[in-house]
């Protein structure tokens, strides 16, 4: 059983297992308020579970792509989670849970997640399909462009079926993390995927006032 | 650490009759991991990772930077400072967070890791005003004297410039004034980079200083003047000093003639240290209060320690410094004052409660 926690658009916090599915899950859209939301979330999701924090087997974090103060706030939870529970942290990709729920909902077209990066951004993934034991493969991206770059950016852009996800479901991110874990795939690395650089220039000096 | 941060550690071995809530505190309102545990009044662990130099060619600090070195620097450090404390996590009373005022992106990783540790753990979370927590900082010094109040508190950092009249550590603390624009230790990092010289500033500018005149130059003291002073007593402004500085610098190159380095870092430290200690013992002696407290990074400047410390004498003032450890920004300061909430037998903090980067220092606990 898997606590998972995904901030990269909204605020998502579930309890899956791997045999019963889903046991809870506390969404909350907002896209401004993750820092306020996230503590009781966590509470309410594993109060609804009915399932005590020790019999917990990990903690699941959804790493991106996604607006970074938002994003940051998941994965720090799902850290400071792990380790005060003394239970090991798996990082997925969070579109790659956009795309487990919708193949494990029966769809089989190539697939195309969509997700606001803010200043006329997006990020976007592209998939093929599934493997043989289920599982999304990803084509490409995880990646950063503006919104009419899309259709020129992503290889046979119209065979795609595609999702433009205001959500990522925490539970979609925990489930695919069992189903990597149980046919021993690997998981997201552990660097968050900000797909953009801070803002900064460097200046090329100081500036005359006189 | 990660990131070319630096992990700082500090304090003696804790004595056999300590006693007090068990508080670990979390620190990320700027550009310093810090995680700090302490047992009522006394350290157990301090453990400072810094972004500081990533920041130092932007010539300060880049709020997405610092966020993003919180991100990662988090576990390692909570990790240390548990061994450091030689503490297990269920042995805790508490977790205390800095929730307020700071970078908001930089406090959010805090807060979210707090929240989710106090869940895991089942225990209480406070959430603690950071500016307090400097003033809480005199409370865990190892001379076993205790902060005495009232005390006029100078929050002196590259984030803050504060004066506080603090009555009562997690009842009554007052704003008397801030800085309205730039604060001191951002004065300290933009003035060295006229000079040419490395980030962070204050360090750069007390090297150089050293053999320079401090009356060479008459730079400004911001908000001095009689006609200020009847709006803003208390507060302080760097801005105008900063241009000044920049001013006369671009005279002298125009002329084709050398900047005296030394002089003009002297000069323009000396203003800086002028116009925060002039401010600070004035409150002191309008208030009636015969103490003075300084806090924040800027107090790891010899001069403004030297002139603190002579003014405080002349004007019947008692000045108390923390460690350096604990002036710069930490956890332990900040568990200190959640341990002093909870001795106090004050509740926890709902956990609902955001991270507010305007934060009023009239909010000890959030
Ligand atoms: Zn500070």
């Amino acid at each position: 059983m898997l606590l998972a926690i995904d901030t990269s658009a909204g605020t998502s916090v579930a309890v899956v297992d791997r045999d019963r599915g889903i046991l809870s899950e506390v969404n909350e859209a907002d896209t401004r308020r993750h820092a306020e939301v996230i503590g009781e979330a966590i509470r309410e999701a594993i109060e609804r579970s009915g399932v005590a924090i020790d019999e917990l087997s990990g903690v699941t974090a959804g790493m991106g792509p996604g607006p970074f103060t938002g994003l940051r706030v998941g994965i720090a939870a799902a850290q400071a989670f792990a380790f005060g529970a003394s239970r090991p942290l798996v990082r997925v990709v969070s579109h790659d849970a956009v795309a487990w729920g919708f193949y494990a909902a029966g769809h089989d077209s190539p697939l195309l997640v969509v997700t606001d990066a803010r200043r006329r951004e997006v990020h976007f993934s592209a998939y093929s399909g599934v493997d043989s034991v289920g599982l999304p493969i990803r084509v490409q991206g995880p990646g950063l462009c503006r919104p009419d770059e899309l259709p020129a950016v992503v290889a046979d852009y119209s065979r795609h079926e595609r999702i433009d996800a205001a959500q990522v479901s925490a539970a979609s991110a925990g489930l695919l993390a069992e189903g990597l874990f149980f046919h021993n795939r690997p998981f997201a690395g552990p660097a968050a995927l900000y797909l953009r650089a801070p803002d900064v220039t460097v200046s090329a000096g100081p500036k005359r006032v006189s | 650490m990660t990131g070319g941060g630096t992990v700082t550690a500090g304090p003696p071995e804790p004595g056999p009759l300590v006693s007090g809530p068990l508080v670990l505190g979390i620190e990320t309102s700027c550009d310093e991991t810090g995680i700090g545990i302490v047992r009522g009044t006394t350290m157990l662990a301090n453990v400072i990772a810094s972004s500081m130099d990533e920041h130092a060619r932007y010539g300060g600090v880049v709020p997405e930077i610092a966020a993003r070195a919180h991100l990662e620097a988090l576990g390692p450090a909570l990790e240390a400072a548990l061994a450091e404390a030689r503490v297990t996590l269920a042995e805790l009373d508490a977790i205390a967070v800095t929730s307020g005022p700071g970078l908001s992106g930089a406090l959010m990783v805090g807060v979210g890791a707090a929240k989710a540790l106090a869940v895991a753990l089942g225990k209480p979370i406070y959430a603690i005003n950071h500016l307090v927590g400097h003033v809480g900082a005199d409370v865990l010094r190892d001379d076993g004297t205790d902060i005495e109040l009232p005390t006029i508190a100078l929050l002196v950092s590259g984030g803050h410039t504060s004066l506080l009249h603090v009555r009562d550590l997690i009842t009554d603390v007052e704003l008397l004034g801030e800085t309205i624009d730039d604060a001191a230790g951002e004065a300290f990092d933009k003035v060295a980079r006229l000079l040419g010289l490395p980030y962070p500033g204050g360090p750069q500018i007390d090297r150089v200083a050293v053999g320079g005149d401090p009356k060479a130059i008459r730079f400004p003291r911001g908000l001095s003047q009689p006609k200020d002073m009847a709006k803003h007593r208390y507060d302080f402004s760097f801005s105008g000093l900063k241009t000044a500085v920049a001013r006369w610098v671009e005279q002298r190159q125009d002329l084709g003639e050398e900047v005296p380095v030394a002089d003009v870092a002297a000069s323009f430290r000396e203003a800086v240290t002028d116009v925060l200690l002039t401010k600070a013992v004035a409150a002191c002696l309008d208030l009636g209060v015969p103490r003075l407290l300084l806090g924040g990074g800027v107090v790891a400047n010899a001069r403004v320690r030297e002139v603190a410390a002579e003014r405080c004498l002349a004007a019947g003032i008692e000045l108390r410094i923390p460690p350096l450890a604990l002036c710069t920004d930490n956890g332990a300061m900040i568990a200190a004052i959640a341990a002093r909430l909870i001795a106090a037998g004050h509740a926890p903090s709902a956990l609902s409660f955001g991270a507010d980067s305007t934060l009023p220092v009239t909010v000890v606990q959030a």
